[in-house]
């Protein structure tokens, strides 16, 4: 039952991400602070809580220099294989993603 | 010993000598008295205390489980983001690894952050030895284990993980072992290393090359004989006998994913809290929303038990009876209980989003359990599955009770 709803609960996800234009400017304000969230505890779990690294490489904003945008989109949609980096992309949506990218590259603080 | 052979000569003492003594004796009782009772702590054990975690702000909570109270609130420990804690043979101090390299020595009797030393850039857990004396951390940067006198946290040894190839490798699955042992994986080597400190000025370090990809965390039997190491970019695990270290490094459960794709891991799996349960030792398998049982007499799988999402821990209660499971993101507001007589879940719950750690009392009548985004700690019943109380604590998430002072690899 509960992997049923889950799959149901996937398919309107993706379908609703269908019919939003990908890379459509920034998620909406209460998405962002859940995607903020997120950068911070469960990426955090790999690259530090202050993106100083962990068993995942360091993401502050010198190390994500000469790393293009949609490099870095792609590697949080699609992971890295032969590394621990999962794929995002069943949990996030393409623009969630490069807005991402924005943040880490401005830095989120403390 | 000779200086207390020399006989006093105080019959001949002149009076002034003698006042002179009286008030010194007094004054430096009076100067002891009050010391003593600024740092003497109400008299009560430790037994029942313990720590909890709170990630964001880097602060902890001190618990105690008879009443189920939080005792005190300690700030200053830096980046908690990964944390954990080993306790002093006497159960009054704890000392607490964080991310950011800070080794920090609590006073659990007095609330207080005693010590701290900055003892590298980045870290990932500690351990104890066998005698109390020494504390080693695990280093992710620079990869290696540094080893401090749990007394002073003054250096000791320093292990940097230069593996075969040269590169120097993070450090994960650092446990303590009988006669004076740290045992330890090179995660980006694939090796494993056992640095003997029986003589703690010479340490002598034996290395296993090759024993698997990317080893991610370990665990050591509750005897303190076999250490296993979880492989990240293999299916299996790399068992060592520490009763036999000769023999090497043997792989266990190879291929028990059958060489099937596995599912993005949002979260690596613990084997610290490993379940020995009965007959069995139950693991979290990697990548996969399955429990493995393994038979340790024979170290082959007995059977799987399927499960919400991927394992993080899986943890045995203290009699074995019961093992608690909780789950990796997204799927991770979950508890399931698996019974360790028929190997089937008899309990499941939702305690809140992000469920991230579980911890026994040391008998096992209650089980606390960490959920950050409530910002809550909830203790249970473990036989009626009862909620008994929930403490408040920001974003919480090891909880480490003082009974691991006195386990092998705790």
């Amino acid at each position: 039952m509960l992997r049923q709803g889950l799959l149901a609960a996937g398919l309107f996800l993706a379908a609703t991400a269908l019919a939003v234009p990908a890379l459509a400017g920034p998620p909406p304000a209460q998405r962002q602070t859940d995607l903020l969230y997120l950068l911070k505890q469960d990426c955090g779990s790999c690259h530090g809580l202050t993106m100083k690294g962990g068993l995942g490489p360091p993401l502050l904003p010198e190390n994500l220099e000469g790393r293009d945008d949609e490099t870095l989109t792609q590697i949080i949609l699609d992971g890295l294989s032969g590394t621990p980096m999962p794929p995002w992309r069943p949990l996030l949506r393409p623009r969630e993603a490069a807005w991402m990218v924005e943040q880490l590259r401005e830095g989120l603080g403390p | 010993m000779k200086a207390l052979m020399t006989p006093v000569q105080t019959p001949s003492m002149a009076p002034l000598n003698r006042f002179l003594l009286l008030v010194t004796v007094v004054l430096l009782a009076a100067v002891i008295t009050r010391i003593a009772g600024a740092e003497q702590p109400a008299a009560r054990g430790t037994g029942d205390l313990g720590v909890i975690i709170e990630r964001t702000t880097g602060t902890i909570k001190i618990i105690e489980t008879s009443n189920r109270t939080a005792i005190a609130n300690i700030a200053g420990f830096g980046d908690l983001s990964h944390a954990s804690v080993v306790f002093s043979r006497d159960q009054r101090y704890a000392f607490i690894f964080g991310r950011d390299g800070g080794l920090s020595k609590v006073d659990l009797l007095t609330g207080k952050l005693v010590n701290r030393v900055m003892q590298a850039g980045n870290s990932i857990g500690g351990a104890i030895s066998q005698d109390g004396t020494l504390i080693a951390v695990s280093n992710y940067k620079p990869g290696g284990v540094r080893v401090f006198d749990s007394k002073t946290l003054e250096p000791v040894a320093d292990i940097p993980a230069i593996a075969a190839d040269g590169d120097r490798s993070k450090v994960v699955g650092l446990v303590d072992a009988p006669g004076q042992l740290f045992v330890f994986s090179l995660y980006d080597a694939g090796e494993i290393w056992i640095a003997d400190f029986k003589d703690r000025d010479n340490p002598h370090i034996t290395k296993f090359t090759g024993i698997g990809e990317l080893p991610y965390d370990a665990l050591v039997t509750g005897d303190g004989r076999y250490y296993i190491a979880g492989l990240f970019g293999e299916d299996g695990l790399a068992k060592l006998d520490l009763w036999h270290p000769e023999k090497g490094v043997a792989r266990i459960l190879d291929g028990y994913g059958r060489g099937e794709q596995k599912l993005p891991v949002y979260k690596m799996p613990h084997l610290e809290g490993w379940a020995r349960a009965g007959d069995y030792i139950f693991l979290p398998a990697v990548g996969r929303h399955e429990v493995l049982v393994l038979d340790p007499r024979t170290w082959t799988e007995v059977g799987r038990v399927p499960v919400h999402g991927q394992p993080v821990f899986a943890v045995g209660r203290p009699d074995g009876r019961q093992v608690w499971v909780n789950f990796a993101h997204p799927l991770n507001d979950t508890v399931q209980v698996i019974d360790t007589d028929s190997l089937k879940i008899i309990h499941e719950f939702k305690p809140g989003k992000a469920v991230l750690h579980l911890e026994f009392t040391p008998r096992g009548e209650q089980v606390w359990i960490s959920v950050r985004d409530a910002n809550r700690v909830d203790i249970y019943d473990t036989r009626t599955f009862e909620r008994l109380d929930s403490l408040d604590a920001k974003t919480p998430s090891g909880i480490f009770l003082t009974a691991r002072a006195h386990r092998i690899g705790l």
